[in-house]
């Protein structure tokens, strides 16, 4: 077991979603940045796909009730621990009864927390992810929470004396790919690349709100269509929206264009007040 | 099974590595889903209709040049209407809106009802909340807008009006739509496979029942 003491502005459990069961309107879900999850995960000897958690702008204090090894990776920042090795991107046992706290992260959103053999809360529809829109899985962390952690895996889990893993650098500036439309006709594609934007602080888990120049966008709503993560929503007014993990299955207001996936996970680093262009993906493979 | 086409459909980009499909005239998005579905296409992680549109993502944006290919001219299979799955939903007409409903209408409430259940309606497409259903096919001339203000929560099961489409709220959530009755039936449970009896294709009727 691990005890939840504080989870900050927003932590929870997330493994790699339910994905496929979009016609139960059920989304996806699963961690806002995939990479880092999995880089935990390795350092630890996890499956890539074990149940870590996803601490949103630090906060969450946790005690352990054996010795545990444990990795931190994503959002780096002060860490509050008398573990003689604890750092980012780097296994660490905590001791039975040692207290673990994330600080509020100077670069990058969101950090992740993996511990040897997962956490092994009951999944729902395949996965231990909370959907926040859908409602699914295990509720967000609370202070008092137990998350039960499963058998040690096997295979080795040597502590290393210093970092193994190249940390990050989460960009205050994100410029991302975009694959153009389906819907670009609703806007002026050329304003859309021209635009510099920030993120707003009512982004979340459905989806990263853009401020910046009002986009010209036509009049009107489209039926509803499927949307997809890394889709750039253009509502009314003209404010983009690009959707996240937990995003609706399907929305009336016209995609404009997609972010590529390998840029999401940077995405979903991003603070708010940080900017973020968008570029078109040079190469777009073709199709017949 | 009736097969009609092949149909070229409209194909647009949607990200690296999905498809958003026009329909030809004449097609369901819900048909033409579980056409290309029935296919069991390697690499293909979601089909979703929508409106009047169909999705449909891959694993491997390499596999989009071939899938497109296909999809584009994949006959669309209507299944018969008795092989289609049929869900009965015992509902009692009590809801909070019925009244607002039979007077924008320009009806008695027992008019209401009759229409609205004596309609055969299809799961158009999913959305909103898991298991949440848009139903179409229901009587033209119950057509209402939605509420101006949304309920902060509407109870599970309330069965709901908004435009051309009927819905039932599968879980308690906020909702705009007009609220004109309750089934006790449940529409999603993460502990069953499927987890909801309505996915798209489906066809739903109301049966009225008292309280």
């Amino acid at each position: 077991m691990i005890e939840i003491l504080d989870a900050g502005p927003g932590a929870t459990v997330q493994d790699l979603g339910r994905p496929g069961l979009m016609r139960w309107a059920v989304g996806r879900s699963g961690a806002a940045d995939r990479s880092s999850l999995r880089l935990a995960n390795r350092l630890v000897g996890n499956e890539l796909h074990a149940a870590g958690v996803e601490i949103t702008f630090g906060g969450l204090s946790f005690t352990t009730s054996r010795p545990m090894l444990v990795a931190l990776t994503g959002a780096t920042g002060p860490l509050l621990t008398s573990s003689p090795r604890a750092g980012f991107a780097t296994p660490f046992v905590v001791r039975a009864g040692e207290t673990v706290t994330v600080g509020r992260p100077i670069h990058g959103l969101r950090t992740y927390l993996a511990v040897r053999g997962g956490i092994t809360v009951d999944a729902v529809l395949g996965s231990r992810s909370t959907d926040t829109l859908g409602g699914l899985g295990p509720p967000a962390l609370t202070p008092g929470m137990l998350l039960p952690i499963g058998a040690t895996p096997p295979g080795p889990a040597n502590v290393p004396p210093t970092e193994v893993a190249p940390v990050r650098r989460h960009d205050d500036a994100l410029s991302l790919r975009v694959v153009p439309g389906p819907r670009d006709e609703w806007t002026d594609l050329a304003a859309l690349f021209a635009a510099a934007f920030t993120v707003r602080s009512d982004s979340d888990r459905i989806g990263t709100r853009l401020d910046g120049p009002r986009l010209p966008r036509r009049p009107g709503e489209l039926p509803s269509e499927p949307t997809i993560r890394g889709a750039v929503q253009l509502p009314p007014d003209g404010r983009a929206i690009i959707l996240g993990p937990d995003h609706p299955v399907t929305g009336g207001y016209p995609v404009v264009a997609v972010v590529v996936d390998d840029d999401l996970d940077a995405l979903a680093q991003a603070r708010p007040g940080s900017s973020v262009r968008l570029r078109p993906l040079r190469r777009i493979p073709s199709w017949p | 099974m009736t097969v009609v086409g092949p149909t070229p459909r409209q194909i647009r980009r949607y990200g690296e590595s999905g498809l958003l499909l026009e329909m030809a005239p004449g097609e369901e998005p819900h048909a033409v889903a579980a056409a290309i579905s029935a296919l069991s296409l390697p690499g293909v992680i979601d089909v979703v209709p929508a409106a009047c549109t169909v999705a449909v993502t891959v694993t491997d944006p390499a596999q989009l040049g071939p899938i497109a290919a296909i999809v584009r001219a994949v006959p669309r299979g209507e299944p018969a209407r008795s092989e289609r799955a049929l869900v009965e939903l015992p509902t009692v007409y009590d809801g909070p809106d019925l009244l607002d409903v039979a007077a924008a209408v320009g009806v008695p409430v027992d008019e209401v009802v009759r229409r609205h259940s004596s309609a055969r309606y299809t799961v158009a497409f999913v959305g909103f909340a898991p298991g949440f259903a848009y139903l179409t096919g229901g009587d033209p001339t119950l057509q209402v807008a939605r509420r101006a203000t949304p309920r902060p929560s509407v109870p599970r099961g309330s069965v709901a009006l908004a435009d051309a489409y009927s819905g039932v709220y599968p879980t308690s959530s906020p909702g705009g739509w007009q609220l004109i009755g309750r089934t006790d039936v449940v529409l999603f449970d993460p502990q069953t496979d499927p987890p909801s009896p309505l996915s798209p294709g489906v066809i739903v009727r109301f049966v009225p029942r008292t309280a």
